[in-house]
């Protein structure tokens, strides 16, 4: 599909050579100092939980991003790609998960959208498309009508389009961004086929998904990025599941060691919030989970793997279809976030900019909208409250804020959290539930956030956290629920919680009959 | 041959056109006649004009408010350069400049400002219009031999038709639209960026020279249709054609195109017209009716054709749901 023979290479250049690439968005630092390098016909996976610093990448190799230091080789040249049709142009390519072609123009104009065969008299000719476009299709295993809408084929299909638009406009690599998110196993072999076959004719492939078992199918070697560093990167012949997940989620060097706090004293004998059989098809299989008063229960897992899910089903933000749930032993139905705050529950979700701060509000408002709408949008907050309120939890929780009225936009990521934090605790919640309350802020305010996490155990609350860091997630809960696949495949406590354990967990295989496995030390 | 959901708004204007012609004939068969048809033609040809720059914006997803006030400043500003002693070639010529530039100025500002093209072209709606009283309040006769030479010829067709020269040259404006949007790669781009801004670019379309380009035809098309209302009217008038941006924008959505942009066709705007011209006609031969009935059959017609555009967007995209589901349910 390269077309001509490729040009032969300076003797042991790489494909495509990376180094010392860092970049920072207003001074928070996306990634530093990471190498990379692609060879010629090697599937590369490329690894990481979300905010590892893996779009940001690959946005710099496509020419999305202006790299801040660093540089780039491709066939030993340097290259600096400016946009990403420069960098189509030099020969890397990109297929996002959410696929980029128009919908509403055919599947011909999409190949060929601003570089149409035309007559000698310049007008588009069309026949010759069609044509054009149904021979490059075939080389894909494609027998589809060209002249239709790309609308009306499935994601699969437009997958493949869009990879034959990129293959075929750049031809040196080719990067997929979650290509299989939206496909299910037939078209995911499907997809794999297209890709063992561009990498036999010599492209560079770069693949990034969460999916362990379509790395280990498709995959020559693996990078893995964490906090916007290079963890390493290894040919998938030295790798198994743990010592993959070992990278992805093992210890990082870190300057000051948590003091485990547990606090199993505190749990009284009955517990507060109790999930039977919860679940949702499709997005996490039924669990039960039992949380004390003044428990803190961890969850870890994959990303994909249905640990976000199981935080939105246990706040009613999605539906379950099974099961129930019982509060201080009386069943009540939580199907809505609306009925989960009635409840006294509180969710602080991942994604802090899409989810949960309402940018353009002030601190203050941003504070006490979750009580605001609990009393009802008819019965404000009296003015003189909201501040006192405000001010409560800004220096209960050191929000640091040049003014209680700046719009929240402004303060740093960790402020952002701890504000969404106070917005919840204001409502005087029973159940706390976070996902990933550490994402995407410093290191220092790390041990800040939980700190507070352990405050709000010791003032008898029961919390459900979410997170990917599994060293802070050990010294904070009393109880570890792994999940793979969308299952809870293990609870470990005691001294069988412990980072490796969690890993060992999640790498194991699941039998999706076995039953979830309980390890409890005495 | 299949029918391809895309044309599907443009047959059925097309339907409802011949059908309301077969109507119409039914009841007063003299609607048949070439003289009619051309009439209808000719009256329409600056609205039609216009109305194909229309369709080149609302196709990219855009909106052009401005061409009414810019049809306005052409006739005035003919008018009274003709009336001070300039050749009307020259006025012409200077004129569609003008006008071109104006369309230009403002897809840049779209482009450059990131501004939403309905407060760019609102602002070049007052802009013109203004422009257009500074010129002259009055309403100026237009007399010169060029200019009745040209307004004054037709071909002479059988039944006692006249194709005259603003109707062909409305045409022809149709064909050349239709032949810049299926077969140019200004026109495929024009389609791209009402399909997705974003994938566009991606996809290494040329978004702000498009946009340039969209609303700079858009503006020459605008000041021909004013150069057309000139010899059709002989007369620059600044209060004249107030609203004509909305009577095209009926006409595009009429004509089948999608109003939030990506799909339609020039030819269905043709159709567009054609309906307007023949319910006015209608009311002309009737004779009874007020002409305000113009306006409540052509508000009724567009509540249709939202509502059929409505109609086929859901049901195209309950089609990729429920394929996007099944492709989840087998993982």
């Amino acid at each position: 599909m390269t077309g001509a023979a490729p040009p032969p290479l300076p003797a042991g250049a790489p494909l495509l050579e990376a180094t010392g690439i860092s970049k920072a968005f207003f001074g928070v630092a996306a990634l530093t100092d990471v190498d990379v390098r692609i060879e010629r016909g090697e599937v590369m996976a490329l690894l990481g939980e979300n905010g590892a610093g893996k779009s940001t990448l690959v946005k710099i190799l496509t020419g999305a991003y202006r790299l801040d230091a660093g540089s780039i080789r491709l066939e030993g040249a340097p290259i600096e790609p400016r946009s990403v049709a420069d960098a189509q142009g030099l020969g890397i390519g990109t297929v996002y998960q959410e696929v980029n072609l128009l919908p509403n123009l055919s599947v011909a104009e999409n190949l060929y959208l601003g570089r149409q065969p035309r007559t000698r008299l310049g007008f588009l000719d069309g026949r010759r498309m069609q044509r054009d476009a149904r021979a490059l299709l075939a080389r894909y295993g494609l027998a589809i009508d060209p002249g239709s809408l790309l609308g009306t084929y499935s994601v699969a299909v437009q997958q493949i389009v869009a990879i034959a638009r990129a293959v075929d406009l750049s031809g040196k690599i080719l990067v997929l961004d979650e290509p299989t998110a939206s496909l299910d196993a037939r078209e995911t072999a499907m997809l794999f086929d297209v890709v063992r076959q561009l990498k036999r004719e010599g492209l560079g492939i770069v693949i990034i998904t969460h999916f362990l078992d379509q790395v280990f199918a498709i995959a020559d070697r693996v990078t893995v990025l964490r906090n916007g560093r290079l963890v390493g990167s290894k040919p998938i012949t030295e790798l198994d599941r743990l010592s993959l997940i070992t990278m992805m989620l093992g210890r990082e060097l870190k300057e000051e060691t948590l003091g485990r706090s547990g606090g199993e004293a505190a749990i009284s004998s009955k517990p507060l919030v109790s999930f039977r059989n919860y679940g949702k098809r499709g997005s996490i299989e039924p669990f039960d989970l039992d949380i004390g008063r003044g428990e803190v229960v961890g969850i870890a897992g994959l990303l994909g793997s249905g640990r976000t899910e199981t935080a939105r089903l246990a706040f009613g933000a999605d539906k379950p279809d099974s099961g129930t749930l019982t509060v201080e032993g009386e069943a009540v139905s939580v199907t809505s976030p609306e009925t989960a705050v009635a409840q006294g529950f509180a969710f602080c979700p991942e994604e802090r900019k899409i989810d949960g701060i309402v940018a353009d509000l002030s601190v203050r408002e941003n504070i006490i909208l979750a009580l605001q709408a609990r009393r009802g949008w008819m019965k404000p907050l009296p003015r003189a409250e909201q501040i006192a309120i405000a001010d409560r939890y800004i220096k209960a929780l050191d929000i640091r804020t040049a003014h209680r009225d700046l719009p929240i936009k402004f303060l740093s990521g960790g402020n952002q959290q701890k504000a969404i934090l106070a917005r919840w605790l204001a409502t005087d919640p029973r159940f706390l539930i976070l996902d990933e309350p550490t994402r995407g802020i410093d290191v220092g305010a790390h041990a800040e956030i939980i700190r507070l996490i352990e405050d709000l155990r010791a003032r008898g609350l029961s919390l459900l956290v979410v997170s990917s860091e599994l060293e802070e997630l050990v010294a904070y809960a009393s109880r570890v629920v792994v999940l793979a696949d969308h299952r809870h495949v293990a609870e470990l406590s005691g001294e069988a919680m412990n980072p490796s354990a969690i890993m060992a967990a999640i790498a194991r295989p699941h039998g999706s009959a076995e039953p979830a496995t309980r390890e409890v030390a005495a | 041959m299949r029918i391809d959901t895309r044309n599907l708004p443009f047959l059925a204007t097309l339907a409802i056109f011949v059908v309301a012609y077969a109507l119409c004939v039914s009841q007063f068969p003299a609607m048949l006649s070439t003289r009619v048809a051309m009439n209808l033609l000719t009256d329409n040809a600056f609205l039609g004009i216009a109305a194909v720059g229309m369709t080149f914006v609302i196709l990219s997803g855009g909106i052009d408010l401005s061409i009414g006030s810019v049809i306005a400043f052409t006739s005035v500003f003919t008018a009274v350069t003709v009336g001070a002693g300039l050749h009307p070639a020259i006025v012409l010529l200077l004129v569609l400049v003008l006008t071109t530039a104006f369309g230009a100025a403002m897809g840049g500002m779209i482009h450059l400002l990131k501004m939403p093209p309905f407060v760019v072209t609102l602002a070049g709606m007052f802009l013109a219009r203004g422009a257009a009283f500074l010129i002259s309040t009055q309403s100026v006769p237009l007399s010169h031999p060029f200019i009745d030479a040209l307004s004054s010829f037709y071909f002479r067709l059988p039944g006692g038709g006249r194709l005259t020269s603003i109707a062909m040259l409305m045409i022809a404006v149709f064909v050349v639209g239709t032949i810049v949007a299926r077969r140019t790669r200004f026109g495929a781009n024009i389609y791209a960026l009402g399909g997705n801004p974003q994938s566009a670019e991606l996809m290494g379309v040329p978004i702000g020279r498009t946009t340039v380009a969209i609303y700079a035809t858009s503006g020459f098309l605008a000041g021909l249709s004013g150069i057309v209302y000139t010899l059709y009217t002989s007369a620059g008038y600044s209060l004249a054609t107030v609203g004509v941006e909305l009577d095209a924008i009926a006409a595009v959505v009429i004509g089948g195109t999608l109003l939030t942009g990506g799909a339609g066709l020039v030819a269905g705007t043709f159709i567009g017209i054609l309906i307007q011209g023949l319910i006015q006609t209608y009311i002309v031969f009737d004779g009874t009716l007020s002409s305000w009935w113009t306006k409540i059959a052509i508000g009724v017609l567009l509540f249709l054709f939202i509502a059929l555009q409505r109609t086929i967007l859901w049901s195209t995209e309950r089609g990729q749901a429920s394929r996007r589901t099944a492709a989840m349910g087998a993982t």
